[in-house]
């Protein structure tokens, strides 16, 4: 890569920030350059985004319709899954599945619930309902 | 309480642990590049690890698993490297603050999940993001980021989140610093020993692994499903890990470029310049890959999966040649 193929029309998934690639200068030394990013590292990073809004969205539905608890919603939208849940958490995937259902979801405990909301970045308050 | 470790300055890099090592290494004396840490530490590599999920996705590394760079200082520096892990989060806050008093920069991994100067489209919960403290000012820490272009600022409370994550590679609170650096030129046998290294890995016997992984990858996006929705997600996912994620591929193949360019200076081998060209080429090659796929993404060209695992196979073969090259370079 040439220095001028360093992607420069931006990213807007970089927040304005720059990051570091290696390119070739006219004497042919490879030199740091800051790229701006370009189309395909955007486009791979929104596609990633939109599958994780896409299971946020389809998580809010089955709470609304009472099918799942605000966990599984709040799951997706801190980006996580349920192996980086179990993983972070250390609770096992079958008992985070249970703490879906709403029913038990009602009744755990504030510890219980204080893991998942630390693990999350939000408050137990947050995390009892929809945003 | 106010502290900032004089004289140490912020690098821009393409990859945190190398840059967290060429900053820290040159901060102390041994004036290094990143490519240099990056080369000498022998971390270019290919992996495909299908039983790592990353996102529901396998994990695909175009380089050596985290801390291999800070290890791989060791021996050509004759280095001490003081590591630190702490159960207790508090205590780990404190121990850091004592370092920065007594004049050390130091370094610690994070989750970029809790970074709050990273954008928020990119925050993921990924735990081996490495960075360098280097002050503090009211409650606020001075980062160095390598992956930033400037210094960073980072309040207690978010950077206590961010080196006790739990997860996949926890933190742990991990801190580290040099605490000798007995050798502080980069010598010709250590660039040799450290090329030796990476073609060994990269022309290894381990079917996951090196050229032979590169082939895997391209057996299995050769077999994705079109019907499936989920099938072009994949594909985004490997340019991801390549572009995105840590530079990845196409980015680690032009970083270890500049590094042969620096060690056919060091060693006086002219045909190290020759193969830092050829590299070259197929860093862009990767981005071709990159590319196509995103077209296919987008929906300006038919979604073809076996055009893709043509071109990453097209990748295993070039560099394959590269490094039997490479070998021989260095016999």
């Amino acid at each position: 890569m040439d220095i001028n193929e360093v992607p420069q029309e931006g990213n807007r998934t970089m927040g304005g920030h720059k990051r570091a690639m290696y390119a070739r200068d006219a004497d042919g030394r490879i030199v740091i350059v800051a790229s701006a990013g370009g189309e395909v590292d955007e486009t791979v990073t929104l596609q990633a985004l939109e599958f994780i809004r896409e299971q946020t969205e389809a998580a809010r539905k089955r709470v609304e319709a009472g099918e799942t608890s605000p966990l599984e919603y709040w799951m997706y939208a801190q980006r996580l899954d349920l192996p980086q849940m179990s993983q972070v958490t250390g609770f096992w995937q079958w008992r985070i599945r249970r703490h879906f259902q709403p029913q038990r979801f009602a009744k755990l405990s504030g510890d219980i619930l204080q893991r998942y909301a630390d693990v999350m970045g939000i408050t137990v308050e947050q995390l009892r309902t929809l945003p | 309480m106010n502290m900032l470790i004089e004289n140490f300055q912020h690098r821009h890099a393409a990859h945190c642990e190398s840059g967290v090592a060429s900053s820290m290494l040159s901060h102390h004396g041994a004036k290094i590049s990143e490519a240099m840490a990056f080369g000498l530490s022998g971390a270019m590599a290919f992996a495909f690890l299908p039983f790592i999920k990353f996102a529901g996705f396998p994990l695909i590394a175009y380089r050596m698993p985290p801390k291999a760079i800070l290890k791989g200082m060791v021996k050509p520096f004759k280095m001490r490297f003081h590591f630190e892990t702490f159960r207790d989060q508090a205590k780990g806050m404190r121990r850091l603050d004592e370092l920065l008093a007594e004049g050390h920069i130091v370094g610690i991994q994070t989750s970029a999940f809790w970074l709050p100067y990273f954008p928020a489209d990119m925050r993921f919960h990924f735990n081996a993001h490495n960075l360098i403290v280097y002050g503090k000012e009211g409650n606020d820490y001075l980062i160095s980021d390598p992956v930033t272009e400037d210094p960073q600022r980072c309040d207690a409370e978010s950077l206590q989140k961010a080196r006790f994550a739990t997860g996949l590679m926890a933190p742990k609170g991990l801190l580290y610093y040099p605490e000798e650096i007995g050798q502080k030129e980069v010598t010709a046998e250590a660039v040799l020993r450290s090329i030796k290294k990476t073609v060994r890995t990269m022309l290894g016997p381990v079917p996951i692994v090196g050229v032979r992984g590169i082939r895997m990858l391209a057996n299995r996006v050769g077999k994705l499903d079109t019907a499936d929705k989920l099938s072009l997600n994949y594909v985004g996912h490997i340019v991801r890990m390549q572009e995105e994620i840590g530079t990845g591929g196409a980015g680690f193949r032009f970083l270890y470029a500049a590094f042969l360019q620096e060690a056919a200076d060091i060693t006086g081998r002219e045909e190290l310049k020759v193969l830092a060209e050829k590299l070259n080429v197929i860093g862009d090659g990767w981005r071709e890959f990159a590319l196509k796929a995103v077209r296919m993404i987008k929906g300006r060209e038919a979604f073809d999966p076996k055009l893709l695992a043509q071109m990453l196979h097209k990748q295993a073969d070039d560099e394959k040649e590269f490094f039997q090259a490479l070998k021989r370079a260095i016999a």
